[in-house]
């Protein structure tokens, strides 16, 4: 096995919270003390840093190939900076079961990256039964989530968060009051008012929140909240967390860079779940993050062809790609000031992977060798049409951005180098 | 003048092109007065009117508006066409471009989706209302209507009365008249109001009488049956005692004040029936008729503009 030196090279160390010149160390896929090596790269004083650990990415097998295979995800995440997905189990057929999550698994081996899977929570996602949880952890799935759909029978909820406790699985679960969102497509206010536009209001998520960490307190279970996106679900977190529950909270990319104006003129590449909120909301979530509250950012990698995006605001698909754009769109925070790059760093990376359990995240000896090596300020235009994706449905088409992955490595083997092309 | 290569909705309208169409209006309304009805503005041209929603007097008042002007009109039932075949929207939409049209109304029960196919075709697109977003036409033939009353469309208090979270008459109206420095009011029940619509500077009050309280001009809105059956509010005779409008809440508005709705009434649900029948009051048959002058102005406009381009 070759040994590889990473020299003048940028280390941003999210464990040690650190961001210096220096050198780091390859061997037989692990990172090792700096030593002689066969193989020398200079990074050119760019950025490396572990790499990305994107919890929650939608890929279309089994069911929807056509939107994304994990070939295409696989590279779009090497592009993207991305060493490890972890894949949503909302799938054509929901993977809730060991058979299902051993098909993801035999085709997952097609991906350029690491893949890890969640499964569903409660059979088809419909909110009755609950999983093989025990099967399911045995079969690798990570985590437990039926994502989207809200379990709304809390008797049901409340025993599978019993149920998953005994077997320490971590559940994942998207806190919003389902019946304040049905048939909301943007959030309500002054914005949706004038566009015509059902809305949800913010408050919807703050019940859900509210109502999860009850169940979270009375059954111990560990659980991630997932796209915390607004202030009022902030302050019942904050509140958890200090009397000390078993919780984490995440949010994605698109939530904190985005709000509910940049949808316009009903541009339906601007349509995710939960909505796009408001700015003051967006600033709150970032600085959730920058404080800790909020520990994961997530891409929410959801591909959608071009036929489910042309239709009216209403009914077109939610969703936005997001694993090639997840590492320049974060840098926005960083220029804004909101937060350095170790502070991103441990939200994409090395926070995931402790939550999930995975290694990574770190730049520690005998960590895996999953690396990215990029250049924080290299400006671009986004052109949709460049990315790896076999859907193209990103909200920052066109967008000026800075951030460019110039290599990837996966269990130090190279996945991704921009020289190539 | 007036610059739009189509009339999406009021929002994009500079106030001196929303003057020029209502002059234009006025012009064709005096002419049909007088017995004058044909022109041929439209000579030549190809109008199709798509309606993805049922309507009987908008798509009859763009009819007769085109055929007056001497367009050849085409409507099409989009309920019982294509779309139940699986066609989207735009394939539609280009569809009949490839037929080369020059004047496409069109109304979709979608906010936005007028503006999605107006992006798609070459012709001239008319917003015949979408979802809960725009009815433009509507918004102006009520202005015209005003207009004629009042003698002008600046420093008036409009009372907007009734549904007004589901209605894009409602919205259309409410910023025509900001722009033209008139005061608006809304008043209803909290669960039919817009969220936030304060914020917008716009006057929000659930009571009848303190909304009215000296207006000029009193527009009342239809209460969708599906939305009477305690979903949003408790019964069809509480609304009515609430907020239909009778003689004695309209005491509360200016002596001289008018009385508008535009259609089709629910007689003793939001409005009484005798008072929506008192010519001294009530401008609905009229602003039926400003309907026709209206769209025969907006489309003459874009025709010329069509011309232009």
């Amino acid at each position: 096995m070759t040994s590889t030196l990473l020299t003048n090279a940028r280390l941003i160390d999210p464990e040690a919270g650190t961001d210096t010149l220096g050198e780091l160390r390859i061997e037989a896929g692990r990172i090792t003390a700096p030593g002689p090596a066969e193989q020398v790269v200079d990074c050119g004083g760019r950025c490396l840093a572990p790499g990305i650990v994107d919890l929650g990415v939608k890929v279309g097998e089994p069911g929807e190939r056509h939107k994304e295979s994990f070939h295409t995800a696989g590279q779009a995440a090497a592009r993207g900076g991305i060493t490890t997905m972890v894949c949503r189990p909302d799938t054509i057929p929901v993977i809730d079961s060991p058979e299902t999550l051993e098909h993801a698994r035999t085709r997952a081996t097609h991906s350029a990256v690491r893949v890890h899977h969640m499964s569903a929570l409660t059979r088809g996602r419909a909110g009755r039964e609950m999983v093989e949880i025990g099967f399911l952890r045995d079969a690798g799935a990570v985590a437990f989530t039926d994502g989207t759909h809200v379990v709304t029978d809390t008797k049901v909820l409340s025993r599978c968060l019993t149920y998953a406790r005994s077997l320490r699985a971590l559940v994942v679960g998207h806190p919003q009051e389902p019946g304040l969102a049905r048939g909301a497509v943007v959030t309500s206010g002054k914005f949706a008012s004038l566009r015509g536009l059902p809305g949800v209001s913010p408050l919807a998520e703050r019940m859900g929140v509210e109502r999860d960490l009850a169940l979270v307190e009375a059954t111990g279970v560990a659980y991630h909240l997932d796209q915390v996106t607004t202030a009022a679900g902030l302050a019942p977190l904050r509140r958890a967390r200090a009397a000390g529950l078993d919780v984490t909270a995440g949010t994605s990319i698109h939530h904190l860079t985005l709000n509910v104006l940049d949808v316009a003129d009903y541009r339906t590449f601007f349509k995710v779940t939960p909505p796009l909120r408001t700015e003051d909301d967006r600033l709150a979530v970032a600085e959730a993050l920058a404080d800790g509250t909020i520990d994961i950012i997530s891409s929410m990698h959801t591909p959608q062809d071009e036929e489910s995006k042309r239709l009216p605001f209403e009914e077109a698909a939610p969703g936005a790609v997001g694993l090639e754009t997840l590492l320049p769109a974060a840098m926005r925070l960083v220029s804004a000031g909101h937060v350095d790059l170790p502070t991103l760093w441990r939200a994409l990376s090395l926070n995931p992977a402790r939550r999930l359990g995975l290694a990574g995240g770190t730049l520690a000896k005998g960590a895996p060798a999953d690396l990215v090596l990029f250049d924080p300020d290299a400006p671009f235009v986004l052109d949709r049409w460049t990315l790896a994706s076999k859907s193209k449905n990103t909200p920052f088409d066109g967008a000026r951005m800075e951030g460019r992955v110039l290599r990837t490595w996966v269990g130090g083997e190279t996945v991704y180098d921009r020289a190539d092309g | 003048m007036f610059t739009q290569r189509h009339l999406l909705g009021i929002e994009p309208l500079h106030p001196t092109e929303i003057t020029t169409l209502l002059d234009r209006a006025e012009h064709y309304a005096e002419a049909q007065r007088r017995g004058d009805k044909h022109g041929d503005a439209l000579a030549g041209l190809t109008q199709i009117n798509m309606f993805f929603e049922n309507s009987t007097r908008t798509q009859a008042s763009f009819e007769i508006a085109g055929k007056r002007l001497g367009a050849d009109v085409m409507n099409m039932a989009m309920q019982a066409s294509s779309l139940k075949k699986g066609e989207t929207l735009i394939d539609t939409a280009l569809t009949l471009n490839a037929m080369r049209p020059d004047l496409l109304v069109v109304r979709h029960p979608h906010s936005g989706a007028v503006n999605l196919l107006a992006e798609k075709v070459n012709c001239a697109v008319l917003n015949a209302g979408d979802g809960r977003h725009e009815h433009p036409t509507q918004a102006l033939l009520d202005a015209l209507t005003i207009r004629r009353a009042k003698g002008r469309l600046h420093r008036l208090t409009v009372a907007i009365c009734g549904d007004i979270a589901h209605s894009r008459v409602a919205r259309s109206n409410l910023i025509l008249l900001g722009k033209m420095e008139s005061r608006v009011r809304l008043v209803g029940p909290p669960t039919l109001m817009p969220s936030e619509v304060a914020e917008l500077g716009i006057e929000v009050t659930d009571d009848m009488a303190e909304g009215l309280r000296d207006a000029d001009v009193v527009m009342m809105l239809r209460l969708q049956k599906e939305r009477m059956d305690g979903g949003f509010i408790p019964s069809e005779r509480e609304y009515y005692h609430r907020f239909g409008l009778d003689a004695a809440k309209l005491a509360h508005a200016k002596p001289d004040a008018i009385v508008m709705h535009p259609g089709p009434m629910n007689r003793g649900v939001e409005i009484d029936g005798t008072l929506a029948d008192d010519i001294n009051r009530s401008v609905i048959q009229e602003q039926v008729e400003m309907g026709v002058a209206v769209r025969m102005s907006a489309m003459d406009l874009l025709a010329q503009n069509l011309a232009r381009a």
